[in-house]
């Protein structure tokens, strides 16, 4: 049997809050392809930034050729011969396809110079050996498109003689002859004898390209095989097979009248013919990987970006939604997926932060009165169980969990009619995780109207009353939350074909 | 971020209360209160432009064309009075602050509505209003005695025993102080400067509140405009030229952060009242020229490196939580 060329065992990192890998473990072997498949946030990208020298981890070992070596810096990464190839490609748009192969080895003239004419034909050759003759070497990167892109990345791949390549869903944005074009590279790479670890969510591709497969499940390896031994329904059990190890709040769900219709709302690039009713006290979930349109929506309804077609209505009045401060004026609120950047001003005392939107309620005659912030931002901080020593302290020093909870204030103090959670416990504590679930509860109780946009499988299982279910741009089916199973439901986020139990 | 900037302050205030007894050591009669409100008199307009300054530096942009409006709207006036002489003088101080603003908001329009970068739009009407305030006076310049007295004499009313000229400085200081602490679109500023993409989620309007930040720099430059041709009873069009770095200066000695969202009135003042001090006392202990130059060059960059240092703690925390998020 092959020895692996590169051993990872024993791989744990964390970051402040969360654990990001557990003990994993991964081996590459040269000449093959091995897929690493998982959810999103099972900690595949923490991985391969631990093997491209971006992040250190915090215990664990890696061997190359059965010698231990530590990658310390992405330029000891790359000196020992692994590189990446990104889904958004990190070359250089402005230099041209040559310099972006050779930038950092280029061949040199006896006076140290960059020897311009032999880097030139050295890319030449080299795109012409990979079959892509196609790329003109002294064209800007900027000009070319995605799939040349990678081309080019991968022809740098060689051209440092990497032995270990990372292709982080590198098909994510191409079409269907593009992918094919990447896989006879892949192979070339195969036959090279480089060791391969793909990253695709897609299992038409893995099953057509990958060697082996790894599974890692909330940063755990929970799987490892060989891709012609394994079938589909297995790899899904081992993806979404997880232990419950945390309880929804009960709910008796009431459902009210319609408050949100959308209808037929379409975007040119994001997102096509999305349709559904929302009530008064519904939760519902949208549940799909990463990249299938969610968010998009989700910014469409609340002003962010303007849809090409299809109408969104509330309590039957349709609105025309131009920015953000239309949306909150009708009634329309959005807590962002990426809290630090989107959703909390955290260098900003959370007092400001919460009366952010509601400063036309709590000022007079156009000037700010700070008592009525504070008694505000006091009323929802203390019914959402905030953890904070003052409410003049910066949001910026409290915990993940505590600026979800200065977020979903902030809202809440508008008095919203349709509430829309992105990513709702993404990165925070289990216990701030569960008072946001309770407090979830809590509202649609009231009769708010809930968007739960999740990756979380169990999280949307557990807390939807419905569940949208999508897949690149569409809606691939809107389910009723009762005996579904999780199987089912990935099934359809994926794409694969249904397989008789 | 209010208790640094606090302590901030503060820092700076020692250093010039320091600075003072230093000076006083060398040249006794340097502190007495009437050469204190002479220099706080000599000051008045860098600290009114460092104020509208900040603001537009809050929101992450940079008003380079501030002086060259300061030139523009004081060669407008100047050649209104010396034309029309019968023009009453209340009226052209009332028409300056909105010329200067009308000037200003081609800035923040071309901000706002293009998106061109500020530093690129902001060189670019510098070097336009530098050319029409060339233009509009044929060249010449409009001296003393073209000027009717009144034009001249206002600015140098004593009033409680400061020329009326420092009180347009203190009402400014307090103008802004209330607008950046007491109204929404002050906090929309701090808001965008320090987080636009949350700024935009929270449904503010980073685009129309940059622009009214150029709007406010163009009102505090058209205003300083008459101020200017009043005191220096000269409107030409090498007016005020290089100034908007002495201004800039100001801004970033009193903690104004470059990259936005931190800076108080305060900040803004004492930055002013620091260069004006040291312009003053250098002549008087002895120092050449040139080393006044070096030396408020050397007080920005120690300026900025302090601030860097301090902020630096609160970004390593970002950064972790980022990550982890």
């Amino acid at each position: 049997m092959t020895q692996p060329k590169l051993t990872l065992s024993g791989i744990s990192k964390s970051f402040p809050g969360v654990r990001a890998l557990h003990e994993v473990s991964l081996e590459l072997y040269p000449g093959q392809v091995t897929a690493l498949i998982g959810e999103n946030g099972a900690g595949k990208s923490t991985l391969v930034k631990t093997l491209t020298g971006i992040y250190q981890p915090d215990a664990g070992t890696i061997t190359l050729d059965g010698k231990p070596v530590s990658l310390s810096s992405a330029h000891k990464a790359f000196e020992l011969g692994i590189t990446a190839i990104h889904q958004e490609t990190v070359l250089f748009d402005d230099l041209s396809v040559a310099e972006n192969i050779y930038l950092g080895h280029a061949p040199r003239t006896r006076l140290a110079t960059i020897d311009w004419p032999k880097m030139r034909s050295d890319a030449r050759r080299l795109l012409k050996d990979m079959g892509a003759g196609h790329i003109d070497a002294e064209a800007r990167l900027r000009d070319l498109s995605i799939a040349n892109k990678h081309l080019v990345a991968v022809a740098r791949a060689m051209s440092i003689d990497a032995e270990i390549v990372i292709m982080d869903e590198p098909t994510a944005s191409l079409s269907h002859k593009e992918i094919e074009d990447l896989f006879v590279l892949v192979d070339l790479l195969k036959q090279d004898g480089k060791a391969v670890l793909f990253i695709s969510h897609k299992f038409d591709e893995i099953y057509r390209i990958a060697d082996r497969f790894t599974v890692f499940r909330d940063g755990e390896m929970v799987g490892k095989g060989l891709i012609r031994e394994t079938s589909q329904s297995d790899i899904i059990k081992l993806m979404v097979g997880r232990n419950v190890d945390h309880i929804f709040p009960a709910r008796t769900p009431s459902i009210g009248a319609p408050v949100l219709e959308v209808k037929d709302l379409s975007h040119p690039t994001e997102f096509d013919s999305i349709g559904f009713t929302l009530h008064a006290g519904e939760i519902l979930g949208f549940y799909g990987l990463v990249g299938a349109g969610r968010s998009e929506i989700m910014q469409a309804l609340f002003g962010l970006t303007k849809p090409s077609r299809g109408t969104i209505a509330l309590d039957g009045k349709a609105l025309s939604l131009g920015s953000p401060a239309d949306a909150i004026e009708a009634g329309i609120v959005y807590v962002p997926e990426e809290r630090g950047k989107q959703g909390v001003v955290v260098d900003l005392p959370i007092f400001q932060n919460v009366a952010l939107p509601s400063l036309k309620k709590t000022g007079r005659n156009g000037f700010l009165r700070l008592a009525e912030e504070f008694a505000l931002t006091r009323q929802y901080t203390e019914r959402l169980d905030l953890r904070a020593a003052s409410l003049s302290q910066n949001a910026g020093t409290l915990s993940g969990g505590n600026q979800q909870k200065v977020v979903i204030a902030k809202w809440l103090a508008t008095k919203p009619r349709v509430i829309i959670l992105d990513e709702p416990t993404k990165g925070i504590d289990i216990g701030s995780k569960a008072a946001v679930h309770a407090f979830m509860a809590e509202l649609v109780a009231e009769g708010l109207a809930v968007i739960m946009v999740s990756s979380e499988l169990p999280e949307v299982m557990g807390m939807s009353d419905r569940i949208v279910v999508m897949r690149a741009g569409r809606m691939v089916e809107m389910l009723d939350n009762n005996n579904l199973t999780a199987d089912r439901v990935v099934r359809l986020a994926i794409g694969a074909e249904e397989v008789a139990a | 971020m209010n208790r640094l900037l606090k302590v901030r302050e503060t820092w700076l205030g020692l250093a010039i209360l320091a600075l003072l007894v230093a000076i006083t050591f060398r040249a006794p009669g340097f502190s007495t209160p009437e050469n204190l409100a002479s220099i706080f008199n000599d000051t008045s307009i860098l600290l009114i432009l460092a104020l509208g300054q900040m603001v537009v530096i809050l929101t992450r942009s940079i008003d380079l064309s501030i002086a060259a409006n300061v030139a523009l709207s004081g060669m407008v006036l100047a050649l209104i009075n010396s034309t029309w002489p019968d023009v009453p003088v209340p009226l052209l101080i009332a028409a300056a602050p909105l010329l200067g603003l009308a000037f200003g908001a081609i800035n923040g329009f071309l901000v706002w509505k293009l998106d061109i970068p500020s530093i690129v739009v902001t060189l670019g009407t510098l070097t336009i209003y530098r050319g029409l305030t060339f233009l509009i006076a044929g060249g010449q310049w409009v001296n003393a005695d073209e000027m009717t007295p009144d034009f001249i004499a206002i600015t140098r009313l004593n009033l409680l025993g400061l020329p009326l000229l420092s009180w347009f400085a203190i009402a400014t200081a307090i103008a802004f102080w209330v607008v950046m602490t007491r109204t929404p679109w002050g906090r929309a500023i701090y808001a965008i400067g320090v987080n636009p993409t949350a700024s935009v989620y929270a449904g503010i309007d980073v685009g129309r509140t940059k622009f009214l930040a150029f709007c406010m720099s163009g009102f505090v430059a058209g205003l300083c405009g008459y101020l200017w041709v009043s005191k220096f009873v000269i409107a030409s069009s090498e007016t005020a030229i290089g100034y908007e770095l002495q201004v800039i200066a100001a801004c970033v000695i009193g903690g104004v952060s470059i990259a936005g969202g931190i800076g108080t009135v305060g900040s803004a003042v004492l930055g002013a009242i620091f260069l004006g001090i040291i312009g003053r006392a250098l002549p008087v202990i002895g120092v050449s020229p040139f080393w006044q130059l070096a030396i408020s060059g050397a007080a920005i960059i120690l300026a900025v490196v302090l601030n860097a240092r301090s902020e630096r703690k609160t970004g390593r925390i970002i950064l972790k939580q980022a990550e982890g998020a």
